[in-house]
């Protein structure tokens, strides 16, 4: 089957057409659209360095790490994430509406797009693969708990769950426990310990073993 | 659309697999595929519920058989035809057509910063009724448009409780259609586990879903 054999699979007029070999496939339509004027390579070069090496998870722990340790900034980035987050320089591109909801002892927060990929990007990055997985995205609404098993978190029975689909333009970022015993950590060392997984409601924020900063 | 994208609820998916120290992409292609379907969307010409619709669109068996990244060259190359940036041959071919002309500037990578800085806010600061107050009792309608859609399956027919008020955001099913923005507005509503997926499920787990006023009735 060649690219453009009209009877490959999805290539009918209600369907997109489906690359063969995407490799080639993504170079021969960058060449196209550079020869076009439609595509500027270094405009590609930048996007893809931004999201690589500038933009991820990185981002949304000083902001929890913040939250835990200024109080006030926690109230704001609860009642208003878009200012609250502004303030840290986060913003933007698939995280121009935030929300961030609290995990605490009494409720545990989730987050999932069931029908793509949506995710704020500015705190968290690009999804991982599991986060647009058919798996993740098909489960987590229906058993979140056996989802969250899974990836090794057990939630006492009294807890109440929230599972977040994030269906339109609004972003969620969980907003961790934050560990007991770190009451005398700094916020850098905090920001060091906060993992994307508990960003997004799959993990939760633990301690080194050793304890204590180094 | 009911698609294979709209998957809440479905079985049979297996397992979930995380990776360790997952790279940001798993290959070159993957960032490329990604940068240019952001630089050709940072051109304005087309919507991210356009570019939706256009992923939902790949035929089923496709869509779970390709790359996540394969499906955003499948919707991009669409999208490019449908606008007649690009012919069929050309992209067949990977060459511009004798005569194709220069369309437009290109996206610059000094533009870069600013578009992701700016993003594309879908809020709009126009007047619009809400229907719907917090603390109020809705119902999701059962509807089944042919066209593109953000109400999943698994809540339709369903009752939930507003939880927020998020303000007055573009409508995608009219957006996406190219049939204007339709702004209105769009809630938090919370949905007991119980009433999604019948009395197995947990007695203390909640689905929240972002739903525009055109989805919702009373209950």
């Amino acid at each position: 089957m060649t690219a453009h054999d009209p009877s490959s699979p999805g290539h009918t007029p209600d369907h997109p057409a489906v690359p063969s070999d995407p490799a080639l496939r993504v170079k021969a339509l960058e060449s196209l659209l550079v020869a076009k004027g439609l595509v500027d390579p270094a405009a590609v070069d930048a996007l893809v360095d931004t999201y690589e090496h500038k933009v991820g998870p990185r981002n949304g722990a000083r902001v929890v790490a913040r939250a835990w340790s200024d109080p006030a900034y926690k109230r704001r980035l609860l009642t208003d994430a878009d200012a609250a987050l502004a303030e840290l320089g986060y913003g933007g591109l698939q995280g121009e509406h935030m929300v961030v909801v609290e995990n605490t002892p009494a409720v545990h927060n989730l987050v999932v797009c069931t029908l793509c990929s949506c995710y704020p990007w500015p705190v968290l990055g690009l999804p991982p693969v599991w986060y647009k997985s058919s798996a993740y995205r098909s489960r987590v609404v229906m058993e979140p708990r056996g989802v969250l098993v899974e990836f090794g978190l057990t939630i006492a029975e009294d807890v109440e769950v929230r599972v977040w689909d994030s269906t339109a333009e609004v972003r969620y970022l969980v907003l961790p426990e934050r560990p007991r015993g770190s009451e005398t950590w700094n916020e850098v060392a905090l920001a060091a310990l906060v993992t994307r997984n508990a960003m997004i409601g799959v993990g939760t924020v633990v301690l080194p073993e050793a304890g204590g900063p180094a | 659309m009911n698609g294979v994208h709209d998957l809440g609820g479905m079985h049979g998916m297996g397992p979930i697999a995380p990776e360790r120290d997952e790279p940001v992409f798993h290959t070159a292609w993957e960032g490329r595929a990604f940068g240019l379907t952001r630089a050709m969307g940072g051109l304005g010409l087309w919507s991210l519920d356009a570019s939706r619709f256009q992923r939902e669109r790949i035929a089923p068996a496709d869509y779970f058989r390709l790359n996540y990244y394969e499906r955003w060259i499948a919707a991009l190359e669409a999208l490019m035809l449908e606008h007649g940036l690009v012919t069929r041959a050309e992209i067949d071919h990977g060459r511009a057509d004798p005569g194709a002309t220069l369309r437009r500037p290109a996206l610059t990578a000094d533009q870069v910063p600013a578009l992701i800085a700016r993003g594309v806010p879908t809020r709009r600061d126009v007047a619009a009724t809400a229907r719907f107050g917090v603390g109020q009792r809705v119902h999701a309608r059962n509807i089944n448009p042919v066209a593109h859609t953000r109400l999943p399956r698994y809540v339709r027919g369903k009752t939930g409780t507003v939880d927020r008020d998020h303000g007055v955001f573009v409508f995608p099913d009219t957006n996406a259609m190219r049939q204007g923005e339709k702004p209105q507005h769009l809630y938090s509503v919370r949905f007991a586990a119980r009433e999604l997926w019948g009395d197995e499920a947990g007695r203390r787990d909640f689905v929240f879903l972002d739903l525009w006023d055109d989805y919702l009735g009373p209950a």
